[in-house]
């Protein structure tokens, strides 16, 4: 009896897709995207703190090809968690909830996202490579 | 019995402590959304602030985050985005880590990986805003 397996409820694979899930898991996982990012966010840090020198390599990798795809990277995830988590936000005050509505801020978060992350990676090719 | 609680689920010892059912679950979730409120304006300010410098050259950031503005909100920001990094992790681990010893170690490592980060740069800012680099 001890050692009989628990019964489980049924779980993701029962259900049909649905953009909504994909959204909110995709909250979790830019969430986590995030937290890697903190690493670069303190290494660019330390490297702006100890001189040009460590900073110009700092920034020399950043601007590489590589780099700029990571960067472009950690740009959606950052814009993807903001809006997504304003969503939430909202929704801790018990408003927006319901099934019609739920699905009309997925596709307003989805358009702000595409928009804010365009419009961050024309400014990030403005910039271009520092000297 | 109570009033204010008519379900009745709730032991007379939680309820004399005003504990929710695991103890410490509504703290932990009013933090996670206390920092989030704090989290949206400082992330977006540094992302649109970096944008809109002239270029990402030494001379340029230096003297960006040098100003005490930016310092005082780019140290806000490593904090608050470390503790609500940690906030979201720890949410996951309990989630997905099944084995009580596994989620012990999980939690203290990736706690202590957070403090490290965020005392490794908030310390690089102080030294940015305080002039202490060659």
């Amino acid at each position: 009896m001890a050692t009989r397996p628990r019964p489980l409820s049924p779980h993701l694979q029962v259900y049909r897709p649905q953009y909504t899930m994909v959204l909110s898991i995709l909250h979790r996982a830019t969430g986590v995207v995030l937290a890697v990012g903190l690493l670069l966010l303190a290494y660019w840090l330390l490297a702006l703190a100890s001189g040009p020198e460590a900073y110009g390599g700092a920034i020399h990798m950043l601007a590489s090809p590589l780099g700029g795809l990571v960067l472009a990277g950690f740009m959606l995830a950052f814009w993807y968690h903001f809006c997504t988590g304003i969503r939430h936000l909202v929704w801790d005050t018990g408003r927006g909830l319901e099934k019609a509505a739920a699905r009309r801020s997925a596709v307003i978060v989805v358009v702000a996202v595409l928009a804010l992350t365009a419009a961050s990676l024309a400014a990030m090719l403005r910039l271009g490579t520092p000297a | 019995m109570s009033s204010g609680d008519p379900v009745g689920m709730r032991s007379p010892l939680g309820r004399a402590l005003g504990l929710g059912t695991a103890g410490g679950g509504a703290r932990h979730w009013w933090a996670q959304r206390l920092s989030a409120l704090a989290l949206a304006p400082l992330g977006a300010w540094f992302v649109v602030a970096l944008l809109c410098l002239p270029n990402l050259g030494y001379a340029v950031v230096h003297a960006w985050a040098s100003r005490p503005v930016n310092a005082v909100l780019l140290l806000l920001l490593v904090a608050v985005a470390c503790q609500h990094s940690y906030a979201g992790i720890e949410v996951i681990v309990e989630d997905y880590v099944p084995d009580k010893g596994r989620k012990l170690a999980a939690l203290l490592l990736l706690r202590f990986a957070h403090v490290l980060v965020a005392a490794a740069a908030m310390l690089a800012v102080v030294r940015i805003a305080l002039g202490g680099a060659a």
